[in-house]
């Protein structure tokens, strides 16, 4: 067990004295792509927020082990430094800082921490250009502000051209596919899809399981009222497809 | 009438009690203003008659003047009388020997901002040419600039070389009875610079304050004139980044632009004077007067200021736009944190047909910071066609600062045109979390956050200065959030 990717065990957070997730255990090994299903209001995104290190999360117990460290004691920028990122449900605006200027300050944050010399900048360019093309954006995305005036779809795909810049060994996906048209859901998936290696890890968390038809993972889990109530592989997706979280939540009362 | 101002005011009133007694060739004057200090202060600068009697008629209407109050800032109150009108250049020998005898505090900062070694210990005020040629530069330059026949020197030189153009300039711009602290100025300025760019000349560099090493010590009182004949082109950079230590309390200084038919002046300045310590105890006020006007057809003239400094700032760079066709810009960066105080903007004065103006205005409040954006925009009833187009932004880091925005509208011609847009803003926990989940520390993600939203004015300044700017908006705002 000591050599997961990500071990959970037993983890409990409040949000302003409400208890959101209520003793959670969750094991991600490299190579796996993990979805994390459930209704609305079950804990999913506090989840995600919580590994990534977002503050207003209060922890009453548990712990979470990222590469055999404790990742509960990392501020949230060594943790993406680590290796560790987050795909916005919702990507903020920040006008007036380029796109390709923060890709790169991302990009050199984690050489540095692993010691290595800052991105060539002509070679960074041509790599980001790459990535954008299997996104489907053009070179105007580059000197955009970040995500300002970007519609939703547009935002998704962002998120998803930094995971590809960045090569994180564990991707939490919040909620990519929604809001997003079948086009570009098929864009994004394909972007997720690019990534996978035996050598990383993907956390998938969704409401619906179309996203899952895409990116098909190799755990389902279902979280009801803040722990997973139900494990397995894709056909408990397709199952819940047919029969409603009433089926899950229904079993876990 | 305040307590304080009825102490000026009785100083005032009684005159200067000590007498002259100091010997005449002591480099610096006893406190105290008065017509023998005026007179004093010409003649040691070896003025002609018209200057020595532009400075008197300067006081006596200073004398009648009060101290302005309308603007949003709290002000402790300034003995007049208690300031010293004249002290030659600080003597080297009285400055640190070296950089080990400079305050740590300071040179870290300039570590921060990346000045070059050479140039900390310049700024530190260590013996120039112990570390920095400066001599050898500073001919280079004015061979080119000579062969031009630009003339960049200081104030009290165009006085001795051109008083023909300082007769006919000085004071047309910013009269002398123009405000209280422009009275001040003309009344015991020290020095300051003096540019004329000849017809169809376009100015073969950027003039700088920081190749004239010896502006470096024009004291509380500058002065400083531009003139850009016909056709000509200038762009002139005031202050440096670094930020200079300084215990005068009162800096007033005055600059007058003057752009004729078709003439361009840019001009930029980045001012980082001591803003006091965290507590607000000490720093400097900076009550400044800063006015072109541009007196030709088609003539422009643009201002670009980032404002970090300083415990007060007291401001307004202004265009006349006199001549038909001419344009005014205003481009904007302040900041204020911990207990600073500014209060600044512009006025656009469109008396030409189809003048046009666009202002650019981005304040940011930090700490107990109080930032007002202050700005009149007027069309007289000869401005047809004239268009205005005015952008104020202000950006809020943590809740015990303050913005504040007064724009002020007087439109005469029914066929100008006047675009306000206006925007308040917090930095807020989402952009700045998405930038920690990207793996950028909070210091620089403020910093990102925050040069971005001043983008648009950054872009105005000449790269180099640009990019220390933005350095130095960093180092100003150190700790706001967090």
């Amino acid at each position: 067990m000591s050599d997961a990717l990500l071990a959970i065990r037993g983890l409990e957070v409040s949000v302003a004295g409400r208890k959101i997730l209520n003793g959670l255990d969750l094991t991600v090994n490299t190579g796996e792509v993990h979805a994390i299903m459930g209704p609305n209001g079950s804990g999913k995104s506090t989840l995600a927020h919580v590994l990534a290190g977002r503050p207003g999360y209060e922890i009453t117990a548990g712990t979470v082990q990222y590469q055999g460290r404790d990742l509960l004691a990392l501020p949230p920028e060594e943790r993406a430094r680590e290796g560790l990122f987050l795909g916005f449900q919702y990507p903020v605006e920040i006008p007036g800082v380029n796109n390709v200027y923060l890709l790169k300050a991302a990009a050199n944050a984690a050489r540095k921490q692993r010691g290595l010399p800052e991105v060539d900048a002509f070679e960074f360019l041509g790599m980001v250009r790459e990535k954008m093309q299997l996104m489907h954006m053009d070179d105007s995305f580059l000197s955009r502000g970040v995500n300002e005036g970007f519609s939703g779809g547009e935002k998704k795909r962002n998120e998803i051209l930094q995971l590809l810049v960045l090569e994180p060994k564990l991707a939490i996906l919040d909620e990519t596919d929604s809001g997003l048209d079948i086009d570009a859901l098929k864009v994004v998936a394909a972007g997720v899809n690019s990534q996978r290696s035996a050598e990383r890890a993907c956390v998938v968390v969704t409401h619906y399981q179309r996203l899952l038809e895409y990116v098909v993972p190799d755990f389902v889990h279902v979280l009801v009222r803040g722990r997973i109530a139900k494990s397995g592989d894709r056909s408990l997706a397709l199952e819940l497809e047919r029969r409603g979280y009433d089926w899950v939540t229904g079993a876990a009362a | 009438m305040s307590e304080s101002t009825k102490q000026i005011q009785s100083l005032i009133a009684r005159g200067y009690q000590h007498g002259f007694v100091t010997d005449i060739d002591s480099d610096t004057v006893p406190p105290g203003l008065d017509e023998s200090v005026v007179r004093l202060i010409s003649r040691k600068k070896q003025e002609p008659e018209f200057l020595t009697e532009w400075r008197l008629k300067a006081l006596r209407h200073w004398l009648t003047m009060r101290e302005p109050h309308w603007a949003h800032l709290r002000v402790a109150p300034i003995d007049y009388q208690s300031i010293s009108y004249y002290s030659a250049p600080r003597a080297k020998k009285d400055g640190p020997k070296s950089l080990a005898d400079v305050d740590p505090k300071l040179l870290e900062t300039y570590e921060k901002l990346g000045v070059p070694l050479h140039e900390r210990a310049r700024l530190a005020g260590v013996a120039v040419d112990a570390v920095f040629d400066s001599v050898s530069v500073a001919t280079t330059f004015k061979d080119r600039l000579a062969a031009a026949g630009v003339v960049f020197c200081p104030f009290s030189e165009a006085v001795r070389n051109h008083p023909e153009l300082i007769e006919r300039y000085l004071g047309s711009v910013v009269p002398v009875a123009d405000n209280y602290f422009a009275a001040l100025n003309s009344a015991v300025f020290s020095d300051g610079s003096f540019v004329y760019v000849p017809p169809g000349v376009r100015c073969p560099m950027e003039l700088s304050t920081y190749f004239r090493i010896n502006a470096l010590n024009t004291g509380q009182f500058e002065r400083t004139l531009i003139i850009a004949d016909s056709g000509s082109h200038v762009s002139y950079l005031e202050g440096c980044s670094a930020p200079q230590r300084d215990e005068n309390q009162l800096h007033a200084a005055v600059v007058e632009l003057i752009a004729l038919d078709d003439a361009h002046i840019k001009y930029s300045t980045v001012q980082n004077w001591y803003p006091g310590d965290a507590n607000g105890v000490g720093g400097i006020y900076n009550f400044v007067t800063k006015r072109g006007e541009c007196r030709g057809r088609n003539a422009h003239i643009s201002w670009t200021q980032v404002e970090t400094g300083s415990a007060i700032t007291w401001k307004y760079p202004s265009c006349v736009l006199r001549g038909d066709g001419s344009s005014g810009e205003f481009y904007s960066v302040a900041t204020v944190n911990n207990h600073q105080q500014a209060d600044t903007g512009t006025k656009m004065l469109h008396i030409g047909r189809d003048t046009r103006s666009t202002i650019i205005s981005k304040g940011i409040s930090a700490g107990h910071g109080q930032n007002t954006y202050r700005g009149l925009v007027k069309m007289l009833p000869s401005a047809h066609g004239a268009r205005n187009f005015t952008q104020c932004d202000s950006l809020l880091m943590g809740s015990n600062c303050g913005a504040h925005t007064f724009p002020y509208v007087e439109v005469k011609n029914p066929s100008a045109t006047v675009e306000h847009e206006a925007s308040t803003s917090k930095i807020s926990d989402d952009q700045l979390f998405y930038l920690l989940a990207r793996g950028i520390d909070q210091e620089d993600a403020v910093n990102m956050i925050v040069s971005g939203f001043c983008k648009s004015v950054f872009k105005e300044l000449p790269m180099e200065f640009a990019v220390e700017a933005q350095n130095l908006l960093a180092v100003s705002l150190e700790g706001a959030v967090g």
